[in-house]
């Protein structure tokens, strides 16, 4: 039985090793490629950088590219807690009243359906930069809040539900003890693409920005990068943004795991 | 109506009505008549069951004492002791599924009650702690309701119901899915409960064994719209245990009331 408990363990085990090696093996054969390919045909950076260049550029760029990092970032973060309070509270409400739900649900999706591209250099007139930056992100990023946490709302178990009223349990008593906690996996979920979303929703708005002549975001730099053919700059400036991006998802994973590790399937892996 | 009505003295309250249904029909949103005409009378400290076939409003019945559902008319009337302050306090509701809180602990899941009628923290606690111990779970407070067995959650969904000190307990078809072993254990521990606490027990269940095993009254319903078709009173030597599971006054009891039932499944009678 133990035998084969373990033997079981050990193919498992190396699955799970593999998962990990194998996509830092293609990355790393691309990236020798690519390097060898750039070396061997002599193509110049300002056509298409090395890995080795785009690596020293970054280094060399770093106080450039980590101030244009953190603006963007911050950036990010401001559209991101405006979409997550933004998202949850519209969800409360619209739970709380059908009337208010029907009047601005709609509302709700043409903002979503509209691509924020198109909305930006609009919002670059009407607002202040800065602020217009961060609404578009806002824009992005909370209508999988919205919607995630309206569903979760609805997805209390009848029963419990029973119970709360039996037991008297006033409006705000069953939000906070019932339905928040019932719909915190869906809220959370919400949150993990909202998180990546507004990532993209600052780009877009510093590049339409960009355009219009001021900015010094991640996004700006590419742009103005572009115009002087910097090219290696372009590749880093781009390399920071997918790094961001990775960690944002990383993180709001992490933080939905531990809120959820005790009682949610989802969180609870294979073994049990 | 729903109406509440403390008994007239303490005297009276041993042979005290706890529960009368006067007349009370229900009829759903659909059309569908689900219960009624259906009177009954539950005294105070009675173990009654309701037995009947599935859909003949044995479940309707609870809700509309428990006030989660109104009649669509005649009269539901509850007795609650005087001085009563917790909202609720007078029932507690055991339901068919364990219907726990998975995002937090056993004993948070049992204070529940006792945290919605502002109940302190520390007070609460410590009463949740001691309707574990009553179940016997008092060593899995700290547990997730994942961690336990359908048994267990059933128990930590009987101390929730016990945790306000109730006077009535519905309990709908509580151990319906649990498999027999635990079914039996479970049935004697919830009658030495009863026994040592003294409640107005309300029970519905499919299980003939089950309802004569435990009441002291076995209610069989008709098939839909519910109503009474038999009343059968079960009396044998107190306190039951076993034996009495193997006796053959318990398998007569069984005849009687499967005998009763028969007409609900065939629509017509074997008497």
């Amino acid at each position: 039985m133990n035998a084969q408990a373990a033997a079981t363990a050990q193919p498992r085990a190396a699955q799970r090793a593999m998962r990990f090696v194998l996509p830092v093996t293609v990355f790393a054969a691309g990236l020798l490629a690519w390097e060898l390919v750039v070396r061997i045909k002599e193509i110049p950076p300002y056509v298409l950088p090395a890995p080795s260049i785009i690596v020293l550029t970054l280094i060399k760029d770093w106080a450039v590219l980590s101030q244009s990092l953190a603006t963007t970032l911050l950036t990010t973060l401001e559209g991101f807690v405006a979409a997550s309070v933004g998202g949850i509270a519209l969800a409360l409400v619209f739970n709380q009243s059908k009337w208010v739900e029907y009047s601005l649900f709609p509302y709700a999706v043409v903002l979503q359906v509209t691509p924020v591209i198109a909305i930006a250099p609009l919002l670059l007139i009407y607002l202040e930069q800065q602020t217009a930056v961060v609404v578009c992100a806002f824009i992005v990023a909370f209508f999988p809040v919205l919607s995630n946490t309206t569903l979760g709302l609805n997805s209390v178990d009848r029963n419990l539900a029973g119970l709360f009223q039996l037991y008297g349990a006033s409006p705000l008593q069953a939000l906070r003890f019932l339905k928040l906690p019932a719909a915190l996996p869906y809220i959370l979920g919400g949150l993990r693409i909202a998180g990546g979303l507004s990532l993209i929703g600052a780009v877009v708005a510093e590049i339409a920005a960009g355009t219009a002549g001021a900015g010094s975001g991640l996004a700006y730099r590419i742009a103005e990068s572009g115009y002087r053919l910097n090219i290696p700059r372009m590749f880093a400036a781009l390399l920071l943004l997918s790094l961001a991006g990775i960690v944002i998802y990383g993180v709001l994973a992490l933080v939905s795991h531990l809120v959820l590790r005790r009682w949610h399937e989802s969180a609870l892996g294979k073994e049990s | 109506m729903v109406e509440s009505k403390t008994p007239p003295t303490v005297e009276a309250s041993l042979t005290a009505l706890a529960v009368s249904l006067r007349g009370v029909t229900k009829t759903y949103d659909s059309g569908v008549m689900a219960l009624g005409p259906f009177d009954l009378t539950v005294r105070r400290g009675e173990f009654i069951s309701l037995l009947g076939p599935s859909g003949c409003g044995k479940s309707t019945v609870l809700r509309l004492i428990a006030e989660l559902s109104a009649p669509s008319s005649g009269t539901v009337r509850v007795a609650r002791h005087e001085g009563e302050v917790l909202p609720g306090h007078g029932i507690g509701f055991v339901f068919q599924e364990p219907t726990l809180m998975p995002w937090t602990s056993v004993r948070e899941n049992v204070r529940l009650p006792l945290r919605l009628a502002g109940v302190p923290k520390a007070e609460g606690r410590a009463r949740a702690e001691e309707a574990l111990a009553s179940v016997g779970l008092a060593d899995f407070a700290d547990a997730f309701p994942r961690e336990l067995s359908g048994g267990m959650k059933m128990r930590v969904s009987l101390a929730r119901a016990l945790v306000t000190d109730p006077d009535i307990l519905l309990m709908d078809e509580p151990f319906a899915a649990l498999d027999e072993i635990t079914r039996f254990r479970l049935n004697n521990d919830l009658l030495t409960l009863w026994r040592s606490l003294r409640k107005t027990v309300i029970f519905v269940t499919h299980s003939v064994f089950e309802s004569v095993y435990l009441s002291q009254r076995v209610v069989v319903m008709t098939a839909r719209p519910g109503r009474i078709q038999a009343d059968i009173r079960i009396e044998t030597v107190e306190p039951r245990g076993e034996e009495f599971r193997t006796s053959a006054a318990y398998s007569d009891y069984c005849r009687r009331v499967s005998a009763a039932l028969a007409p609900s499944y065939s629509g017509q009678s074997t008497l």
